[in-house]
């Protein structure tokens, strides 16, 4: 019951993380040089794909009741912090996360920055950029999957959305050449938050001990109730005013 | 030593992030769940969902009034 929300959860956070990895990479591949900065992205995909290899078959090894206390404690933790943010910015509290303005920022470092070459690579500032922005971007996905996957007894649905989202980022980052400042970041982030706070508190508690009532169906209630409140939290602090910049989607301001 | 720091502040960022209020109500909220159950019994399923809900209150409440602190 369980499979398709959580693969289309997977799939926009790694949605998410994609257009923030391609702001980078894009910012390298076309300040710098190309075969650098795919080489840094493949380098990053490897690494992120040998983590998935060893921690899936890992997190098996751990009773089922340990695995989801503390998988479930780790995504409420996450699933809070990304509505905190996307709550933040969609009452102006916090500035909007600005694809443009980040992709200007990194050219402006990337223009900057001095040429290094050795070890069959031409730009060690492309590769590096390009490594750390998909590695760093990727991880929390990695996580994201190899828990919802440990949790659900099959990594392979998870995977598969995480590997669609890449294409089609990559994919619209290719054909458009910029970055994808028009993609609705923080109503997306809303949503992830909601789903990660959902399964995160269902997990949890079960590893806890608890027997939620109607068991699996909990989790038809927990979604619509956190967001509920996350947006009844987003209305509170358009009320209360004070906003230090712009608002973001999630409810249109 | 400073390999040690930045493995510790990468690993705080990543689970903790910007907030710690988040992550220690929801622990201490799994924390009391696990004894209402282990201990007296209690199915309490009702308290990490409101442990959810309160910890992320918190922390927009403090997010929100340090900005206006900082800007009064």
């Amino acid at each position: 019951m369980n499979t398709l929300p959580l693969t289309l959860t997977v799939f926009v956070a790694c949605v998410v993380e994609a257009v923030e990895a391609l702001t980078i990479v894009l910012a390298a591949g076309l300040t710098r040089e190309w075969r650098s900065t795919f080489q840094g992205m493949t380098v990053a995909l490897v690494v992120l794909a040998a983590i998935s290899a060893a921690l899936g078959p890992a997190l098996t090894l751990i009773p089922l009741g340990a695995l989801r206390l503390a998988v479930g404690a780790l995504l409420a933790i996450f699933g809070v912090q990304w509505l905190r943010k996307a709550i933040l910015r969609a009452t102006g509290h916090k500035a909007l996360h600005d694809e443009a303005g980040a992709y200007l920022r990194e050219v402006a470092a990337a223009q900057s920055a001095e040429r290094r070459s050795g070890r069959g690579v031409r730009d060690w500032y492309a590769f590096t950029l390009s490594f750390k922005g998909v590695l760093l971007e990727g991880l929390e996905v990695v996580f994201i999957v190899v828990t919802f996957g440990s949790n659900q007894g099959s990594i392979w649905p998870a995977v598969i959305a995480a590997a669609a989202a890449v294409l089609v980022v990559a994919g619209v980052g290719i054909a458009v050449r910029a970055p994808l400042a028009k993609v609705p970041e923080n109503a997306m982030k809303f949503a992830v938050g909601v789903m990660l706070t959902s399964f995160g508190t269902f997990w949890g508690a079960e590893g806890a001990g608890v027997r939620w009532p109607g068991n699996d169906a909990a989790l038809l209630v927990l979604v619509p109730v956190f967001l509920l409140v996350a947006l009844g939290y987003v209305l509170m602090l358009r009320r209360a005013g004070r906003p230090t910049s712009h608002p973001a989607g999630v409810l249109s301001a | 030593m400073n390999r040690l720091r930045s493995a510790w502040d990468f690993g705080y960022d990543f689970v903790v992030g910007d907030d710690w209020r988040g992550a220690v109500v929801i622990a201490a909220a799994l924390a009391v769940t696990a004894l209402l159950v282990h201990l007296a019994g209690v199915n309490a399923w009702w308290l990490l969902p409101l442990g959810v809900c309160a910890a992320l209150g918190w922390s927009l409440r403090h997010a929100t009034a340090d900005r206006g602190r900082r800007r009064a």
